[in-house]
Formats: C-alpha cells, sequence, structure tokens
C-alpha cells in the first residue's frame, strides 16, 4: 500500500464551534475512501481545509510525499487534487464542453501575448483542450451534450458534468461531495458504475455520501466522523460493526438513560 | 464582427455573408453618409468610434469578468494625459530648465509609437493598482471602491499643479500634437492632386482600424483559457477556484487589459481633441460608457460596440431636433436639450431594462473554437 494522502492533526474551528478536532487519516494509492457521518459532522469542512478553501487552525496534509500549501485552492488543484460540490457549482452560462475545456485551465501555458498572435501552441493547446473536452464528456456519459448549456441539462447530468470538470484538471486524489445527493436509484446505479470505472482508471477517490449502500458497497475503506472527531477508520464491514458509529448514528444507550 | 453580422435582424441570420459585407460597408460608408448632414456628424462618429473602443475595454472587466467598475473613466484621463504631457509645449512650460537641458524648448514631442503605448502602459499600471486593494471585494463594494478610484484620479488632475505642475490644474494642457503617423499628420487633410480628405475623415479611418484591432483582441481572449477562466471566475468564483483558476491573477489581468484599451482611447482622444482637462473624466463619463456596456448587452462585444454607437449619436441627434420640434409645437423652447437627454436617455434605460434586461443584443458568447468542436463532433 503507497499512501497518497496523509491528514495529520486537522483542527478547524468557527469562533466556539469545533468543526474539526485532530483528524488523521490516510488514503492509499487506488482506494475508493469513504467519509461519513452525521450531518454537521465536519465532512464538508475536512473537504474545504483540504482544498484550500479555508486554512486549518492546526494540522497539515501531506500528499504524495509532499506539504499541501494551506489556503491557496489553485496550488492544491495544481498538486493532483480535484473536488466537487455538494450543491452543484457549475459554470452556468457555459456549454458543458466549454465548462469542461474551462477546467482544463491549470494544465495550459497560453499567455496573453501567444493569445494575441494565436502562435502554433496556443492553437495546438486549444485544439488539444477541445479534444480533451470531449473525451471526458464521452467518459462521463454525457458527449450528446457538449452544445447545451450547462443550466440547461437535468441534475444527474450536472452532476456527471461536474465530475468531467474536476477530472479535466487531471488530479490524482479526485474529492466528491455526496456525488449521489438527490438522485435515483438508476441515476445512483449509474454513478456507482463511474466511480468505480474512475478508480479502475488509476485515479484515488475520496467520497462523502450519505447513501449507506452506496458507500458501503464502493468504499474500500472508511472514516467516520462525528461532531469533528474521527471515530472510526476501517474497512466498511468492520465500520458496520463498530459501536462508536452505531451510537452516533443512531443515539446511544447511555444518553437513553 | 460576426457578432456584429448576427446581430442584424433578419438578414444576420438567413445570410451571414450578405450580413457582414453590410457591416463592413456601413463601416467603411458610415462617415461619407454622415458628412451629407454636416461635418459636425462626422466628428460625432470619430468620438463614437473612441466611445466603442472604452465600451469594448469596460466589457472585459465588467462583462467578461463580472467585476463592475465605476471609475473606468480614469484610465481614459491616464492615457490622454500621457498624451498631453509627453506631446505638448506644457512640459517646456512647467520645466524650463529641464526642457532647455534636453534640447526640448519648445516642449516634449514624442511620436505616438512611444506615447501611445506608454499611456497604455501607464493605464495597464493604474488598472493593477486599482485591482491590488479590491481583490476580496464584489458587487457593490468592488463598484464604491471604483467610483472612488475614479474621483481620486480626476482630483489629482485636478490637484497636480503645484508643487510640480504636471496637469496644468483644472485649466488642463493646450496645444496637443496630433496623430502623426511616421511624418503623416492626420490633422491636416490629405490632397490627392484635387481631391482633399477632410482630417475628420483620416480620424476616422484610424479610429476604425484601432477598435477593429481591438475586436479581434478581445474575441480572442474571449475564446481562450483566459476567456473561459473569467467567466468561470463570474459566474462562481468558488468553483474557479476549485479548479485551479488562480483568481487573484485573473482579476488584475482583466482589469489590466481592460484599462489597457481606456489608456489607448485615451490618447486617441488626446491626439484628437488637441486639449484636455479633468471635466472630460467626470463621474458621469464613467456612467455613460458604462451604460453604453448595459445598453448594448454586458459580455458582449457586438453589444458594448453598438451601445457606444448609438448612445454617442443620438443625444446629438435629439440636440438637433429638440429645438425645432418644440418650436413648432408650442412655439417656445419648453424643455432644454441638455434636460430633455438626461430625462430620455433614463427613459431608455428603464425601458430597457424592463424589456430587455440582457440589453440589445443578448450575450451568447462562445468560449470555444466552433471548428475544433465541429471537428471533434465529426469524429464521434
Amino acid at each position: 500500500m503507497i499512501t497518497l494522502l496523509e491528514a495529520r492533526g486537522i483542527s478547524k474551528h468557527f469562533g466556539g464551534l469545533t468543526a474539526l478536532d485532530d483528524v488523521s487519516l490516510t488514503i492509499n494509492k487506488g482506494e475508493v475512501y469513504g467519509l461519513i457521518g452525521p450531518n454537521g459532522a465536519g465532512k464538508t469542512t475536512f473537504f474545504n481545509v483540504l482544498t484550500g478553501a479555508y486554512v486549518p487552525d492546526a494540522g497539515e496534509f501531506v500528499f504524495d510525499g509532499t506539504e499541501l500549501p494551506t489556503g491557496k485552492p489553485h496550488r492544491v488543484v495544481a498538486e493532483g487534487i480535484a473536488r466537487t460540490f455538494q450543491n452543484i457549482r457549475l459554470f452556468r452560462d457555459m456549454t458543458a464542453l466549454e465548462n469542461v475545456m474551462a477546467g482544463h485551465h491549470i494544465r495550459t501555458r497560453a499567455s496573453v501575448w501567444g493569445i494575441l498572435t494565436q502562435n502554433r501552441h496556443t492553437r495546438e493547446e486549444e485544439r488539444l483542450t477541445t479534444e480533451r473536452a470531449f473525451e471526458l464528456l464521452r467518459y462521463v456519459g454525457i458527449e450528446r451534450f457538449a452544445r447545451t448549456v450547462s443550466k440547461n441539462l437535468s441534475y444527474g447530468d450536472q452532476r456527471r458534468l461536474e465530475i468531467a470538470r474536476a477530472l479535466a484538471t487531471e488530479p490524482r486524489l479526485l474529492a466528491l461531495d455526496e456525488p449521489a445527493a438527490g438522485m435515483n436509484a438508476t441515476e445512483t446505479g449509474q454513478l456507482r458504475v463511474l466511480i468505480e470505472q474512475i478508480r479502475h482508471d488509476g485515479t484515488t477517490v475520496l467520497l462523502i455520501e450519505h447513501d449507506v449502500k452506496l458507500v458501503m458497497g464502493l468504499c474500500d475503506r472508511l472514516a467516520v466522523l462525528d461532531f469533528g472527531r474521527k471515530i472510526a477508520e476501517d474497512v466498511p464491514a468492520a465500520v458496520q460493526k463498530n459501536e462508536a458509529v452505531i451510537e452516533a448514528y443512531l443515539g446511544g444507550g447511555k444518553h437513553a438513560d | 464582427m460576426n457578432e456584429l453580422a448576427e446581430a442584424i435582424p433578419y438578414l444576420g441570420q438567413r445570410n451571414p455573408r450578405a450580413a457582414r459585407a453590410l457591416v463592413i460597408l456601413i463601416a467603411l460608408g458610415a462617415p461619407l453618409i454622415a458628412a451629407l448632414f454636416g461635418r459636425t456628424w462626422v466628428r460625432v462618429l470619430d468620438f463614437a468610434l473612441l466611445y466603442m473602443m472604452l465600451a469594448l475595454g469596460l466589457n472585459l472587466v465588467v462583462g467578461f469578468a463580472g467585476l463592475l467598475d465605476l471609475g473606468y473613466i480614469a484610465f481614459y484621463a491616464v492615457g490622454a494625459y500621457t498624451w498631453a504631457f509627453l506631446a505638448s509645449p506644457h512640459f517646456a512650460e512647467a520645466f524650463p530648465a529641464v526642457a532647455a537641458g534636453l534640447g526640448a524648448a519648445d516642449g516634449l514631442h514624442l511620436p505616438f509609437w512611444i506615447v501611445l503605448p506608454a499611456g497604455a502602459a501607464l493605464a495597464a499600471l493604474a488598472g493593477i493598482i486599482l485591482g491590488f486593494p479590491v481583490l476580496r471585494l464584489r458587487g457593490d463594494y468592488l463598484a464604491i471602491v471604483t467610483l472612488g478610484f475614479g474621483e481620486i484620479v480626476r482630483i489629482f488632475m485636478v490637484n497636480l499643479n503645484y508643487p510640480i505642475n504636471i496637469t496644468n490644474g483644472p485649466q488642463g494642457i493646450n496645444l496637443l500634437d496630433s496623430m502623426n503617423l511616421f511624418g503623416w499628420d492626420l490633422a491636416r487633410s490629405l490632397r490627392l492632386g484635387d481631391f482633399k480628405i477632410d482630417s475628420l475623415y483620416l480620424y476616422y479611418y484610424f479610429f476604425l482600424l484601432c477598435v477593429v484591432g481591438s475586436i479581434l483582441f478581445i474575441q480572442r481572449l474571449q475564446i481562450s483559457r483566459v476567456g473561459r477562466a473569467w467567466a468561470a471566475m463570474r459566474d462562481d468564483e468558488l468553483a474557479a477556484k476549485a479548479i485551479g483558476i488562480n483568481v487573484r491573477n485573473m482579476k488584475l489581468l482583466a482589469f489590466s487589459l481592460g484599462a489597457t484599451f481606456g489608456g489607448v482611447a485615451g490618447g486617441l482622444f488626446g491626439a484628437f481633441q488637441g486639449f484636455v482637462s479633468p471635466e472630460s473624466f467626470s463621474l458621469m463619463e464613467s456612467i455613460a460608457v458604462l451604460v453604453m456596456v448595459v445598453f448594448g448587452g454586458m459580455g458582449n462585444i457586438a453589444g458594448a460596440v453598438v451601445g457606444a454607437l448609438i448612445l454617442t449619436a443620438l443625444p446629438e441627434i435629439l440636440r438637433h431636433i429638440a429645438l425645432p420640434v418644440q418650436e413648432a409645437l408650442f412655439g417656445q423652447v419648453v424643455l432644454d436639450p441638455e434636460v430633455l437627454r438626461m430625462l430620455l436617455l433614463s427613459l431608455a434605460m428603464i425601458l430597457m431594462m424592463l424589456l430587455r434586461p440582457s440589453g440589445l443584443i443578448p450575450a451568447h458568447a462562445r468560449y470555444s473554437r466552433p471548428e475544433f468542436v465541429a471537428a471533434q463532433e465529426a469524429r464521434a
């Protein structure tokens, strides 16, 4: 097992509220790693700290041997971590294709001068960006909507598009924040196939999800957060039996006494 | 250009080639038609072209990058004053000793290919200076700070005549050099045998060239990684950050590139007008350019062009019609044309917002090259 991401003692407070309390976990290369917990447990905060949207109060992330910069989202993406959002955040007025092309931004180099003169490098890069975006749309199965403005796509397709856009940044770790939220059973099934394909093609996946069936079936390992603390980290079968987890989800007998 | 052609009602959709030909014909023939009504109208067209450049530049900031800028005219001022400082007798009057030392006793008269880029560069620098403190601001807050910036620049222009006389204060700077293209002075009518081409036409075609160049540049910018990054930032800044766009740099780029257009337009204005004073760069001017962008259609090259043309020409037309019409109707002048102008302009804006909130030519911007997209679709 090769470690891809290691979180070391991550803490984050918002005023008096402790959103993350000394969370440490390790994600191995090539696995689907689940992050679950009741509402308000700190899962999305963990994502935001990891991807640089928030600066942690303590702790650090080591990604593939190097320490990640904090509070610099674009640098984190450049290192190879991409994310999607719980509430879909697409670029509404761009077509599906252009959304994915925008996602390729960080892997392209054309300067203003190159754009002004449309030199060979710029044109070639633009052509490759278009080609790559098409491939990704095909990969997530929505290439027929390439020219559709993204706000007009169906909900499920918007989710897929967001994943395609994240993949366009060429990540080594793809962090999905509740990708199955609001999906019906068929769509969730298709999503599962897609995530398995992504893992198969060599991208490690970090998954926040409420759909227990999906998480248990898909993830190699899980971490459970509750009130900002990690209360378990194991394979799904073991987590299911973990008492602390059952207590967090169902309410413990102690409090009921 | 294509956008402009497409925007022509009826023809634009059915016969794009004819529509394009029509656009070119109008662009080339406009001053000849305007001349039939008198020289003033050619002058109005010249100014319309200058405003087009301003609107195109502001559209880059407001329409593409989504940064509401109410102080845009400051960059126009920087460009104009750079021209005034480097290409007029003012330098010799303000710094006689230095000027004499430099052998420039009648002032600095640098050629346009130095002055214009210098003005553009200074304006771009001003854009970055404005950009840095407002990086974290958005919407209303950004608008207020940029508004303040515009006023600061204007007040500098008014007061920088002491202790060192740089701007000559409220009087402004006079006798600016005209545009001299390698010995060919645009301010002098061109004589071809018996045929005489008026200076106003020369300026018109020169400005037209500048506007066409600006449009080409901006079109290329829009369909590029930069254009997509701006659109991404405008639509959803958080998501833009999450796909690795360096929002800070992209905002600064938008401010400085937008300012560059303002700076160039300012230089051209100085050369054309021959005179600059702080009055030309008031808040109302910033608003006027913004109105052109909004009126035409934000985020849209054709919109900026059409908006600038209409809003420059209409008040002039009004000025010529308002008096005779009122006299014919009421036997006297009831409303001053200037009052009427503001009234009608406001009314037009209100109607616009009610009936066509996204402008005369609503933006359906492209951020990918159609030929590449078609090639990919053909492969599939």
